[in-house]
């Protein structure tokens, strides 16, 4: 066996795949994070204190975590799911009763997307007590401010997709402040003087009606699924890039090198 | 009780519960890390900055937060069905209507202001408030350790828009929201009957000028008595300056960003006043107009 799994990692093709082996040498940690494109995320060496629970609360990874699980159980929903509102509620209903695991993706999606703005809020948290958007990190933080947004935004659409009274009516309910934005808004200040309708103004624009409607929700449909998350990652690329080059996570001693 | 318990088991009021348990234990545990950094003389963090290798160290935290996270997640996914109510019916209003609740704190400020403060302008604000942070607070301190002594208007500032006028807000609309946004106490049945008399009057109105004559006309002196009011809230900030501008705090932030901070600052404490003459005095408008109410 000893002598098979030493030949096998002699194989030109073992070694295209692995670029080194697994003895445990510094050298080797060092390559185990460069040599690999997920863990080249991180630098090869970090203070101790960045690894600290206590410190950072992870709350910035789990965030990610969860954008992955949603990601990921989003995708599978999408299998089952058509945003044209004769279908969208006998699909949740579908989903629910009759595929395999269905209700188990649905209950995972949802409930990581709550988790996921509460720790988006808990992360901002840490990162406020700890001072960590002083310089040279105050980008960092306005990126950051994007992401929260976003993420409210993602779970927001997300939430009329079931197409049921309880998503209809929260969207109406938040959709409705639209109507009152001063000046494209109108009932806002300035908004009916400016020539604004209940059929031309911002909040038309958002629903694609006058109310909460079909073409709500594939407009929901695709924000949910195809614009905010992309916009998302693009800013979660520059937060993470910038968090590597501003030297890791903020510490006492370790402000602009890494 | 019974009425908690329906509020409480709400698969989407889950959320708020750990929202609540996890804000107050990370609040409580911020504080203690604080206020030990501040007494004992030197920073906690300091003892732990030598460099470690991020295979195995980082990577193995990041490793068990994620089974951690996942095991909570599919046991949670397991036991709780995410809700599924009556097909969507745009002819029947269910009472109340509530927004997802991480709106609540802003639905609950409808209350207090018209939507396009409530719901536009001051969201507006938070965002933009959010990310002027950086660029306003000029203390170098406390730059990535918890602390408390040495940056105490910023650290209070901030948990007081966190905790109050964000969290306490989203648990009040929770909680405390029934039918008709009326207040209800968790515990006390919904009564989808209720009625309250409308007895909320303008500001003017309690110095004996009323908002409008007979003819429903707006009283020009109400209008004047109404911007006075405002321009005279905001025109702290220049008074404020006069008094303090030789300080060394203020030298350093110099007129533009103390402007920013100042207004930033009295936008957000007009919610906390308004809800008090809301409550207390049962005032409706500090300003009215033929555009917009203040």
């Amino acid at each position: 066996m000893l002598k098979l799994r030493e030949k096998l990692q002699q194989t030109e093709v073992w070694k295209s795949i692995f670029r080194h082996n697994y003895q445990d040498t510094n050298r080797n940690r060092a390559l185990q994070i460069v040599d690999n494109v997920f863990l080249h995320l991180h630098p090869v060496r970090i203070s101790r204190h960045a690894t600290n629970i206590g410190f950072t609360w992870g709350m910035g990874g789990i965030t990610f975590l969860l954008f992955l699980v949603l990601t990921i159980t989003g995708v599978i929903l999408m299998f089952y799911y058509r945003p044209a509102a004769e279908y969208a509620y006998e699909d949740m209903k579908y989903l629910m009763n009759d595929v395999a695991f269905g209700p188990l993706i649905r209950n995972m999606h949802r409930w990581a997307a709550h988790a996921m703005v509460i720790t988006v809020m808990l992360h901002m948290f840490r990162v406020f007590l700890t001072g960590s958007y002083k310089p040279p990190r105050q980008f960092n933080w306005v990126v950051g401010v994007l992401l929260l947004v976003l993420t409210l935004l993602l779970s927001f659409t997300g939430y009329l997709l079931p197409w049921d009274q309880l998503a209809i009516w929260a969207v109406t309910v938040g959709t409705n402040m639209a109507r009152a934005t001063p000046i494209l808004g109108h009932e806002g200040p300035f908004g009916a003087e400016l020539g604004m309708r209940i059929d031309n103004d911002i909040r038309f624009v958002l629903l694609g009606g006058t109310q909460v409607g079909p073409p709500t929700l594939l407009r929901f449909y695709v924000g949910h699924c195809i614009f905010l998350p992309i916009i998302a990652s693009i800013f979660m690329i520059v937060h993470f890039w910038r968090i590597r080059k501003d030297g890791g996570i903020s510490g006492p001693t370790s402000n602009g090198q890494e | 009780m019974h009425n908690l318990w329906e509020i409480v088991s709400k698969p989407d009021n889950i959320p708020i519960v750990l929202l609540l348990f996890m804000v107050i234990g990370y609040t409580l545990w911020s504080f203690k890390k604080a206020l030990k950094n501040d007494n004992q003389g030197f920073l906690d963090e300091s003892k732990l900055s030598d460099k470690i290798q991020v295979w195995p160290s980082l990577v193995r935290v990041e490793f068990l937060a994620t089974l951690f996270v996942m095991v909570i997640l599919v046991f949670w996914s397991f036991l709780i069905d995410a809700p599924l109510e009556e097909p969507a019916n745009p002819t029947l209003t269910p009472n109340p209507s509530k927004a997802p609740w991480y709106f609540l704190g802003l639905q609950e400020m409808l209350v207090y202001f018209d939507p396009w403060i409530a719901g536009v302008v001051l969201p507006t604000f938070i965002i933009i408030g959010l990310m002027a942070i950086p660029y306003i607070d000029i203390n170098e301190k406390g730059n990535g350790y918890y602390t408390f002594k040495e940056r105490k208007f910023a650290v209070l500032t901030y948990c007081f828009g966190f905790l109050i006028l964000w969290v306490a807000l989203i648990v009040l609309g929770t909680f405390w929201r029934g039918p008709g946004w009326y207040f209800f106490f968790p515990w006390e049945e919904w009564d989808t009957h209720r009625v309250v008399a409308l007895t909320n009057v303008d500001l003017s109105e309690l110095f004996g000028i009323h908002t409008r004559a007979a003819d429903n006309s707006l009283n020009p002196m109400a209008v004047i008595f109404g911007v006075a009011l405002i321009l005279g809230y905001y025109a702290l900030i220049p008074l404020y300056w006069m008094k303090k501008k030789n300080s060394d705090i203020m030298k350093k932030l110099g007129a533009v960003k103390y402007n920013i901070v100042a207004f930033l600052f009295l936008t957000m404490m007009a919610l906390p006043i308004k809800m008090v003459l809301r409550i207390a005095l049962n005032i409706k408008y500090i300003l009215v107009t033929p555009w917009f109410n203040i």
